[in-house]
């Protein structure tokens, strides 16, 4: 950790850190189970060592990477993001991380990547959400970002937060962190990464593709069916207080982020 | 019996008091309201799955003791959905009324829990001896929108879940058997498990 570059990135004046025994207690990693609570209490049987993320697709240098290697050859960069899940809540993270782009560029996409499409572990002996029979997400969990999306400089390939190795229910060893779109773009446990011509399926709109779009970019502008965006609870909060405030646009990184999608209805392309 | 009365009250309040010291002691995570809200629906459902299960286990097994209980664990179940729609408005929408409002026109999950909610709520009102007088036969036929009321629950339920029907499915299936307990002919076999005679008689026994 001595190379990092601590707060490359820091939030707004009045985003507060999330504690870290929040932001390591009340997690959605459905791998695990569907309460907030099931990822700390069962991710700890997931083995993270050793760990490569098989990088393919239309790529001139496939190949396996190492996580050891990540850690070790890349200068590390903290980057304080807001993180907004698609429920409504929201925390305020310091991540330890490197650019996703630094990574794509290493294999040589070719002309002909489009997207690229993550995938999380599989071992359901270790996972006991992908032992329910009545789990409604194909495994592997799934996800997909536009190529420019993906060489986005925020976009940034995670393995710790806080100052210290990722927790596995955050998402050990290596998770992806979008910040301008809901949290579930943001898989966890990478073991793939695949450039591709077309648009992958992801977990979300494959099971329910009213609700949840391929984007999925934080937008106030346009509600879940079942809630509202417009607002969000800044966790953690408490009985007295919700903690609401105003969702932003694209989760406040409009600036950076709003090019990429001139021209596209956000309504259609939710 | 009147200790049986009193044992089913202290159970049925024991969760409400468990759920507010963990949140009292900083053990529910970091958003109580939602830890709250959670729980007392889903023991609002437990609740009703376990009033509606004394009937058939009355006649299943004779025992006054399951009757006795049925208004309690009825208002019980109704007091829980009471919890649960009052951690919604409180913590969920800060108290912001033109949200529910908002909510009661276009989510369909929410229109259905709230109708379930006041379908309990026509029930406990007219669950004492003097609306059962006054409503005479009809009150029996108003009651059985707890039927329906658990058709909604169910379905406000399924609305909620995203990633696992494990849970739901459980609930949905006892919802099934005990709906199905009713049917005239299996409710009437149901009576004959244990004693010889049929149900006439032991209603007269009974008494």
């Amino acid at each position: 950790l001595d190379n990092t570059h601590w707060q490359a990135v820091t939030a707004g004046e009045n985003d507060k850190l999330t504690p870290f025994n929040d932001a390591s207690h009340y997690n959605n990693f459905f791998e695990f189970g569907t309460s907030k609570d099931d990822p700390y209490k069962h991710a700890g049987d997931m083995t993270t060592e050793p760990w490569t993320i098989e990088i393919d697709g239309e790529v001139a240098r496939p190949g396996t990477l190492d996580v050891d290697q990540l850690l070790g050859e890349q200068q590390l960069e903290e980057r304080i993001y807001r993180l907004r899940c698609v429920e409504a809540w929201s925390m305020v993270i310091p991540w330890l991380g490197v650019p996703l782009s630094e990574i794509i560029k290493r294999a040589e996409p070719t002309s002909d990547a489009k997207f690229v499409r993550f995938q999380t572990l599989v071992r359901p002996e270790e996972m006991p959400g992908q032992r329910s029979r009545f789990a409604l997400i194909d495994w592997p969990y799934q996800e997909g970002l536009r190529m420019d999306e993906a060489m986005h400089p925020l976009t940034i390939l995670s393995v710790g937060m806080y100052g210290r190795v990722l927790p596995n229910q955050n998402g050990a060893p290596v998770r992806l962190v979008v910040p301008w779109k809901y949290g579930f773009k943001s898989i966890k446990s990478i073991v793939r990464i695949s450039l591709v011509k077309e648009q992958p399926p992801t977990a979300w709109p494959t099971i329910n593709a009213n609700e949840y779009g391929f984007y999925s970019n934080v937008n106030p502008d346009v509600d879940h069916p079942r809630w509202s965006q417009a607002r969000e609870r800044r966790l953690p909060n408490s009985l007295f207080s919700t903690n609401m405030i105003d969702t932003q646009m694209f989760n406040g990184y409009e600036d950076e982020v709003a090019s990429l999608y001139k021209g596209m209805d956000l309504r259609t392309y939710f | 019996m009147r200790l049986w009365r009193c044992t089913v009250f202290v159970a049925a309040l024991l969760p409400f008091l468990w759920w507010a010291w963990q949140v009292a002691a900083g053990q529910a995570g970091p958003e109580p309201g939602q830890y709250l809200l959670l729980n007392f629906g889903q023991c609002a459902l437990i609740l009703l799955l376990l009033t509606l299960s004394l009937t058939p286990l009355m006649k299943l097994t004779r025992w006054k003791g399951f009757a006795l209980i049925r208004r309690q664990l009825g208002l019980w179940t109704f007091s829980y959905g009471v919890l649960h729609l009052t951690s919604y408005l409180l913590f969920i929408l800060g108290l912001d009324f033109s949200a529910l409002g908002a909510d009661l026109q276009r989510r369909p999950y929410i229109i259905v829990g709230f109708a379930a909610l006041v379908m309990l709520l026509a029930l406990a009102v007219t669950s004492n001896r003097y609306s059962m007088k006054r409503l005479g036969k009809r009150w029996k036929f108003l009651h059985r929108l707890v039927y329906i009321a658990l058709a909604l629950v169910l379905l406000h339920f399924f609305w909620v879940v995203r990633a696992d029907m494990g849970q739901w499915s459980a609930y949905a299936l006892a919802g099934v058997v005990l709906m199905l307990l009713r049917i005239p002919v299996i409710s009437r076999a149901l009576g004959r498990i244990r004693p010889r005679h049929g149900r006439v008689a032991s209603t007269h026994r009974s008494r």
